[in-house]
């Protein structure tokens, strides 16, 4: 079976995995970071976003072995201790999740948008959620959320 | 999704001998086609032989009126390419709406392309601006490469390695997205070129992107929203599913027609 090296959340994780072992079953059934959901099967809900070497992506359409080498960011990687990260913290001022589910690829992928475009509007907001699908808030509070650490973090 | 054995290849060559020493091989690039597809057991290679090692097959360059994109380039980068929005930022504006942004992220043009997907982004914009498909072995003309439903002139083993576009007069690219795939029900892909316009179609036609013969023609003589009827592209080839019947799909390659002529200018 193929050996797999990467960086997690700023440490060294390595194992033997299968082939068609998907990045989000090794992040969340070898390593145990069950922070990363799994909300569907056809590539599209958005719930299992990560980073992989900087850049948003959804971890159960991404080989294992694809990441190997590389520096992946979950959603535990965010806060610092008990302290949350902006972007977490405006979640939670804004009412910004209900269920939870969507949440942790909904914050992934926001701080893609933010570290790329730290000014985005509502409408960019809008439009970079695409790939991010939640069943409960109707998305108005994910926006506010995100418009709110977009400002925090660009101070 | 059924285990496969995985190689991730070291070079152009080394990719085509892996595929060749295969039963079942498949080459992965971004994934984001062939992971679902396996996931759904609608594909279930023996090996798959990954591209992501091959540092030739990622980048764009422009030179002269041509602009060329590495196989592996994905979507994002293309979308966010200053020298690609000089040159052709039709194509810019495509890239930006393939998907979503993680798809973008990560899929890439070499992929979209050898997939043929017949609502995917990417044919039109090679069947419009003529581009080029520059392989392992040989180039082949946009108009060639794309045979058929999700079929191409590729050999099972045949690497592309870039696609060339030629700089237009003027293009646009005008979407009507499925609300839920965002994949194309229609787009229409419009180039205004030295040998006259171009206009290709996608998410319509039973076997694919297709040129609009009659549109060009109109175009040709007057590059004008006018120029466009309905009648131009009828019913007859083009796919009715669940997601719109052929004379609706009739109406929209119209639409957008228009609408990229406006754009284009
Ligand atoms: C949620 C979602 C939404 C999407 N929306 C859209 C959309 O709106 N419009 C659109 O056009 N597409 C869309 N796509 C598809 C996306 O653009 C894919 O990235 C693309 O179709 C395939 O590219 P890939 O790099 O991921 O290829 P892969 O999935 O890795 O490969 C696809 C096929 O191409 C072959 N292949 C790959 N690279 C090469 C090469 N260099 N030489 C020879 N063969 C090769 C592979 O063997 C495989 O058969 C969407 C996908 C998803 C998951
Ligand atoms: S789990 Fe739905 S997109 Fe990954
Ligand atoms: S908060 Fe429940 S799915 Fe988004």
């Amino acid at each position: 079976m193929p050996t797999v090296n990467m960086s997690v959340n700023g440490k060294p994780a390595s194992g033997e995995v299968e082939a068609r072992t998907l990045l989000v079953q090794f992040l969340r059934e070898t390593l145990r970071l069950t922070g990363t959901h799994v909300g569907c099967d056809t590539s599209q809900c958005g719930a299992c976003v990560v980073h992989v070497n900087g850049s948003s992506v959804k971890s159960c359409t991404m080989l294992a072995v694809q990441a190997d080498g590389a520096e992946v960011v979950t959603i535990e990687g965010l806060a610092d201790g008990d302290s949350l990260n902006p972007m977490q913290e405006a979640f939670r001022n804004n009412h910004g999740l209900q269920c939870g589910f969507c949440t942790p690829g909904m914050v992934m992928s926001a701080m893609d948008l933010v570290n790329r475009n730290p000014g985005a509007t509502e409408a960019e907001i809008r439009e970079w959620l695409e790939g991010n699908i939640c069943r409960c808030t109707g998305y108005h509070n994910i926006v506010k959320s995100i418009q709110e650490a977009a400002g925090n973090m660009g101070d | 999704m059924q285990d496969f054995s995985y190689r991730k290849a070291q070079s152009i060559a080394d990719a085509v001998d892996a595929m060749r020493g295969a039963d079942d091989g498949a080459f992965l690039a971004g994934g984001q086609t062939l992971l679902p597809t396996m996931k759904q057991r609608l594909a279930a290679p023996s090996d798959v032989v990954d591209l992501s090692g091959i540092a030739e097959l990622t980048g764009i360059s422009v030179s002269g009126d041509t602009v060329t994109v590495g196989a592996m380039t994905p979507h994002a980068a293309v979308a966010a390419s200053g020298a690609v929005r000089d040159a052709i930022p039709a194509l810019c504006d495509l890239a930006d709406g393939i998907g979503d942004p993680q798809v973008r992220n990560i899929g890439t043009i070499g992929g979209s392309i050898a997939n043929n997907d017949p609502a995917a982004d990417y044919p039109a914009a090679c069947v419009a601006l003529g581009a080029t498909i520059t392989t392992d072995r040989r180039e082949i003309t946009a108009d060639e490469f794309f045979t058929g439903l999700f079929e191409t002139a590729l050999q099972d083993d045949e690497v592309i390695v870039s696609v060339s576009f030629p700089r237009p007069q003027a293009a646009a690219y005008m979407k009507f997205p499925n609300p839920a795939s965002r994949y194309a029900l229609v787009g229409v892909f419009v180039a205004r070129t030295g040998g006259g316009v171009r206009v290709a179609v996608t998410g319509a036609g039973e076997d694919g992107v297709f040129r609009a013969g009659a549109m060009e023609a109109a175009l040709t003589s007057a590059f004008s929203p006018d120029s466009i009827s309905d009648g131009q592209v009828g019913e007859d080839g083009l796919m009715s599913d669940m997601h719109a019947g052929a004379d609706y799909r009739a109406h929209l390659v119209a639409v957008m027609a228009r609408r990229a002529v406006a754009a284009a200018g």
